[in-house]
């Protein structure tokens, strides 16, 4: 969108993604409402929101490209750029800092060998501190896609780290029974 | 009253099956729907909760009763916010609401809709709570499939349709009108009020937007009425009230308690007081935006809004931080302040720089770079930022940094240098 000359990037959905973008059209009274669940709906398949996919929105949604901007910036959870396959979130704000969150922060760093806010170089980890979680009599706490690992000590980091590089997602503290 | 007498929202607060159907309708859930929508109108619904006292749990504390009463009658269209963006940092009630009894909360919000007359209902949850987004569309699909939700709900005539949205990221979307704008596809941004939601809100429309925790308390106060709800708290502060508490005490957690109990008795008894080892020194006791207490200031008040009012903070969401003597408050504060400045959302000037200015300063403070002048500066810009905005926000940055200055001032002057040569200041901070 910045350069007008540009080919537009190629984007599809899946099929079951495309399923789902209209039956999400009919929750909302308005296309524009429809924009924030599409971000997810793209960003959940893609695992970030590729430019070609503004493209795609403001075709099908009939919105202006500076109103998809305008949420994929405003709301930190929406990415533009591929990420890390694991981002690691780790809350500094008070509740977690008083329980060691720094403490946390500071043994991740070490066992990454990167700094909060980097990636690790092959692209597998990503170590960021994020703002309160509501996980605060559970901390220190870390969120990891869909879910948090609260309680953290170095040795729950460390299993959590092992297991990740094998490509494994633990059980996280907020994994409960879904099925009836 | 037995602590477990007392537990009217928390029934099933850690049990592995409360957020299943069958278990809820087997201890009584959708009784008070059938009540409602069976043998009441809407304006009794509005009335009974109005009576009840019932004040909204997500922070401000207004009479929510009087609220669904600004909706005009005549609305053709009237929606229904349930407020789940829970990101008050210290307070996370709502999510063990819709994690562990997901049902209560769609009951009351269907009873609520019916006494707004709203037939569209969106609960709106933080993006980070990804797994709770499952959890409680999986319960809303249950509601559906029972009756509960859709078309002529319970051969009333009541129709309702309830959209669950996820958030993606920003604090200020808890604020009501951040919140609506954020539905509409638009950037959370507040709103000036008036027109306040109620009467024209999403889309135009009257809507009305509560808590989970108020909409929760619903169902009882339809079940069991108003006197029953009444039974708990003070004259004016009425019902219960969950305390999510964090810090180094014995056993953090979520607590439900009438509202106007000693934090004395509930620190001690409840909270089984400090850790190990840890010394109390101060209390947030309404999520990080309330005015700090001291231990000496918190051991005297009651838990309640008036109580904490008169001493000179609020009740706010209940979420309780307990600051141990081990931490040095501008350590604290600079934790906060970062806070405020990442989520301010920069539409206000006061706030956008405001925030940056206090977060700034303190930063500054604790290399050891400030001067004696930056203390009077912290407060300065305190002054510039208060009730200058939109929506709460300054004001919620201004709480904090100004309790934590005036009650722990020395801690703040330990840190500035004597030797240093006064900077300049600008005109516009020596007031002129």
């Amino acid at each position: 969108m910045n350069e007008p000359m540009e080919v537009k990037a190629a984007f599809e959905l899946s099929e079951g993604g495309r399923r789902e973008f209209q039956r999400l059209l009919k929750r909302y009274p308005t296309k524009q409402s429809a924009v924030m669940p599409s971000l997810w709906l793209i960003q959940d398949e893609y695992g970030y929101v590729p430019s070609g996919a503004v493209d795609w929105l403001v075709e099908n949604l009939s919105v202006s490209h500076a109103r998809v901007w305008e949420l994929l910036t405003f709301y930190t959870m929406f990415r533009s750029e591929p990420q890390a396959d694991y981002v690691l979130q780790v809350c500094h704000n008070i509740s977690c800092h008083i329980m060691g969150a720094r403490n946390i922060i500071a043994h991740l760093e070490k066992r990454l060998g990167i700094r909060l806010g980097e990636k690790t170089p092959d692209g597998k980890f990503a170590l960021e501190g994020v703002e309160c979680l509501g996980a605060c009599g559970h901390g220190p706490a870390l969120q990891l896609g869909k879910h948090y690992y609260e309680h953290l000590t170095p040795e729950k980091v460390d299993a959590i780290l092992e297991s990740l590089r094998k490509d494994v997602i633990p059980r996280a503290d907020t994994d409960r029974e879904l099925e009836e | 009253m037995s602590p477990d007498e007392c537990r009217i929202l928390s029934a099933r607060f850690g049990r592995p099956d409360g957020h299943r159907l069958s278990v809820y309708e087997r201890e009584g859930g959708y009784r008070a729907l059938r009540k409602a929508l069976g043998e009441m109108t809407p304006a009794q619904v509005t009335e009974w909760v109005r009576d009840s006292g019932l004040r909204g749990r997500g922070g401000a504390g207004f009479p929510t009763g009087i609220k669904w009463g600004f909706v005009p009658r005549d609305a053709e269209q009237v929606y229904f916010f349930v407020n789940a963006d829970e990101s008050e940092p210290g307070t996370f009630k709502d999510r063990y609401l819709l994690d562990y009894d997901p049902h209560q909360t769609i009951e009351g919000a269907i009873i609520s809709c019916y006494a707004v007359n709203a037939s569209l209902c969106y609960i709106y949850i933080r993006g980070e709570f990804g797994w709770l987004v499952d959890r409680v569309q999986k319960a809303v699909d249950e509601a559906y499939a029972a009756g509960y939700l859709g078309r002529n709900i319970l051969s009333s005539g009541f129709d309702l349709e309830m959209i669950v949205h996820k958030g993606a990221g920003a604090y200020i979307c808890g604020e009501e009108t951040g919140l609506i704008n954020s539905v509409e596809g638009k950037k959370g941004q507040p709103s000036i009020k008036p027109p306040f939601p109620a009467v024209s809100g999403f889309l135009g429309r009257p809507t009305i937007v509560n808590n989970v925790e108020t909409v929760a308390s619903v169902p009882y106060i339809i079940n069991d009425g108003v006197a029953a709800y009444r039974r708990f708290g003070t004259e004016k502060s009425t019902g219960t009230k969950l305390w999510s508490v964090s810090g180094p005490v014995a056993r953090p957690g979520v607590y439900e308690v009438p509202l106007g109990i000693p934090f004395r008795e509930f620190f001690l008894t409840h909270l089984g007081g400090m850790a190990k080892g840890e010394e109390l020194k101060a209390v947030i006791v309404g999520g990080s935006s309330v005015p700090v207490l001291t231990a000496a200031e918190v051991m005297n008040v009651n838990l309640d809004y008036e109580s904490l009012a008169q001493a000179g903070t609020m009740l706010g969401s209940g979420g309780m931080i307990i600051i141990p003597a081990s931490f040095n408050m501008v350590e604290l504060i600079q934790v906060l302040m970062h806070f405020y400045f990442d989520e301010s959302c920069g539409q206000c000037t006061p706030c956008r720089e405001g925030t940056g200015w206090l977060h700034k300063i303190v930063k500054r403070l604790r290399k050891g770079q400030g001067v004696a002048e930056d203390l009077r500066l912290l407060d300065e810009v305190c002054r510039g930022m208060a009730g200058m905005t939109i929506c709460p926000l300054a004001d919620a940055a201004v709480m904090p940094m100004q309790s934590f200055l005036q009650k722990f001032f020395h801690e703040f002057e330990d840190l500035v240098k004597e030797t240093a040569t006064p900077r300049p200041i600008s005109r516009w901070s020596r007031g002129e």
